[in-house]
């Protein structure tokens, strides 16, 4: 099986959001990037098939020079092999078209990418990838399982879920719970030795159009103080939420 | 050139947030001159719709599409956007609609803008608000489309009655095999508890609460509440409570009109995915929890004792304003 795991490369979870240039820019200074929390899970679930299955594993970024420590690092986990398209990321639909030509070209039997990234979190690319490709669906997929070209998967729903049967060639959305939080693949140094001479090849980007725009950005309003409540008076608190929240 | 919408329904009812896609779609087809049309499934009640704004509802009746199948929804949906020249298409940000929205984004040749929060800044270009970083900051986007599918955040928007005639009609899209490639073989759902997408209100605990054995106040409350319940990060995954309970930047985002944290301290990671919530309540007995600078009403103190009175309180109130 051939695996080609999406990666997203996006401002660790504690970064201080900013923006530049009159709030058009987001402002990357002083902030860490990191693989995409989703794309993790997504590829330690696909060491787990090289691992068990004898899989061959490649990862991609669509992306500017900037992202290549984030594929490194995935390779540091365990891909064989990582691909970088030499172009910023502007909008999902562009990232998915970049990525339809690598995966169609390539011959993958299977897709893993996130849910969504938790930057722009537009939850849009694993499902424009595998329209793109003609390839089966699974978003929020938290479990995965594939014998020959069956697949059988969990996926969540709202309060629940629900599992289904498959075939490849498949794109699944990954998220937490496809794999143990605490099997979470980490790089180590003997990893992060052979990533070093594992071929990273950078591919020029395709002609594509781009349909949506980041104009500008906006903070959210500053907070108001916390109204504390005197634990003895309870009261209080059921009056607030009735009154003035009005939520009850 | 209607504007399309797809308000989604469960065990043939509607969700509350149809109603608020359904409220959405009307004004917007308002500022366009234009009527707002529908596509629903197997639904008895489809005329309700009308009280929303919807003025013509398509109807699909077929059992093959009983269980949601986000590849043969989006083809009905792409069918009757494209029977009606439908240039909006609204749909919610409930997990379906997000799996099927790319989908669909794809098969119309459209832009797709999810997590919206507003209704468009501008028609010339399009604009629309979205929440970016997890609810850390907001964007700004523009479609050049023709055909833009709008994605609308619960709770944005809110409902807004407007009494139309909904025409119902029924509608027979071509379906093949292709939309059926991943078939469902199992649900596992609780059907009478309230889900954390749908909920008004948010019951939520942390480490705080110490054990599983201890979230029984934690349901007391959310029982006297009607809320759904939720959890931090590390409550699911030391398996005190369900996966799809966990709630923040890397679980399931929050947007109800009131979420009460009880033993949360309030991480970035946990605040990210609840900002979107109205009203923010914390009980905590950490007077420095980061929680507090998050919240609009804070009481300082033990859980164990606080929780079981305010339920108290609170089925005082239920029971006199009943
Ligand atoms: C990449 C990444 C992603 C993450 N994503 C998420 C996410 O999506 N969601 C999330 O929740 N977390 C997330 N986290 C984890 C986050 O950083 C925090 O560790 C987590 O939210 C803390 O959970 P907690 O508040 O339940 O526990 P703690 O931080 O241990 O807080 C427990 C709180 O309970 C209070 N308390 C203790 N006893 C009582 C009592 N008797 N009565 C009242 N209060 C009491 C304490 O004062 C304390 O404030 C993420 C972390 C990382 C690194
Ligand atoms: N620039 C990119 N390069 C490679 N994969 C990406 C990129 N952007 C998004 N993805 C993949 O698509 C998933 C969902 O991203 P998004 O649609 O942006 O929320 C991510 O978790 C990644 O797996």
């Amino acid at each position: 099986m051939k695996i080609l795991v999406c990666i997203s490369h996006v401002p660790d979870t504690t970064s201080k959001i900013n923006f530049t240039n009159d709030n058009t820019q987001f402002d990357s200074n002083g902030v860490q990037f990191v693989i995409n929390p989703n794309d993790e899970f997504g590829l330690t679930r696909a060491m787990w098939f090289k691992e068990k299955q004898g899989a061959s594993v490649d990862v991609i970024n669509v992306g500017g020079p900037e992202t290549e420590p984030t594929l490194r690092k995935a390779l540091a986990i365990g891909a064989d092999s990582a691909i970088r398209v030499n172009t910023a990321a502007k909008d999902g639909f562009q990232v998915a078209k970049q990525l339809a030509k690598v995966a169609g070209d390539g011959g993958y039997d299977l897709i893993i990418a996130g849910r969504e990234s938790i930057d722009y979190n537009g939850g849009m690319v694993p499902g424009m990838l595998a329209a793109l490709l003609g390839a089966n669906f699974v978003n929020t997929c938290i479990s995965l399982e594939v014998e020959g070209n069956d697949v059988k998967a969990i996926r969540e729903i709202d309060g629940g879920k629900e599992s289904v049967t498959t075939s490849l060639p498949l794109v699944i959305g990954a998220q937490k719970g496809l794999v143990e939080e605490s099997d979470l693949k980490i790089p180590n140094m003997r990893g992060i030795m052979q990533a070093r001479s594992k071929p990273l090849n950078v591919v020029e980007p395709d002609d594509v159009e781009v349909r949506t725009e980041a104009q500008k950005f906006e903070k959210p309003a500053p907070k108001g103080a916390v109204k504390l409540i005197d634990p003895d008076n309870l009261d209080e608190l059921v009056n607030l939420l009735h009154n003035e929240a009005k939520v009850i | 050139m209607s504007v399309l919408v797809y308000p989604e329904s469960e065990d043939g009812n509607f969700k509350t947030v149809s109603f608020e896609v359904a409220s959405y779609a009307r004004e917007i087809a308002q500022n366009m001159q234009t009527t707002v049309t529908a596509v629903t499934f197997n639904n008895s009640e489809a005329s309700e719709l009308g009280n929303y704004g919807v003025d013509k509802v398509l109807n699909v009746k077929n059992d093959k599409l009983k269980n949601f199948n986000a590849e043969a929804y989006a083809d009905v949906i792409k069918q009757a956007a494209e029977k009606e020249g439908a240039k909006v298409v609204v749909i919610s940000q409930s997990a379906n609609s997000k799996y099927l929205a790319p989908l669909l984004a794809v098969h119309l040749n459209a832009g797709y803008a999810s997590n919206v929060v507003a209704l468009p800044e501008s028609t010339e270009p399009f604009t629309v608000k979205r929440t970016a970083f997890t609810n850390k900051a907001f964007n700004f986007t523009s479609m050049t489309t023709d055909v833009k599918i709008i994605g609308i955040s619960k709770n944005a928007f809110g409902l807004k009655e407007n009494p139309a005639d909904a025409v119902v009609e029924e509608f027979s899209p071509t379906l093949t095999g292709e939309d059926f490639t991943v078939e469902v073989t199992n649900v596992d759902k609780a059907r009478d508890k309230v889900t954390i997408a749908d909920a008004e209100i948010v019951v939520s605990g942390g480490r705080g609460l110490k054990g599983p054995e201890n979230w029984g106040i934690l349901e007391d409350l959310a029982d006297t509440l009607g809320a759904a319940t939720a959890c931090s990060k590390p409550v699911s995954d030391m398996g005190w409570r369900p996966h799809h309970e966990h709630v923040g930047q890397t679980g399931k985002p929050v947007a109800s009109n009131l979420y009460i944290a009880i033993g949360i301290s309030g991480a970035i990671q946990h605040l990210a995915g609840i900002n979107a919530s109205k009203v923010k309540v914390v009980i905590n007995n950490d007077p420095e929890a980061p929680f507090f600078k998050a919240a609009d009403y804070g009481v300082v103190g033990d859980a164990f004792e606080i929780v079981p009175k305010l339920n108290e309180k609170l089925k005082e109130f239920k029971a006199k304003n009943a």
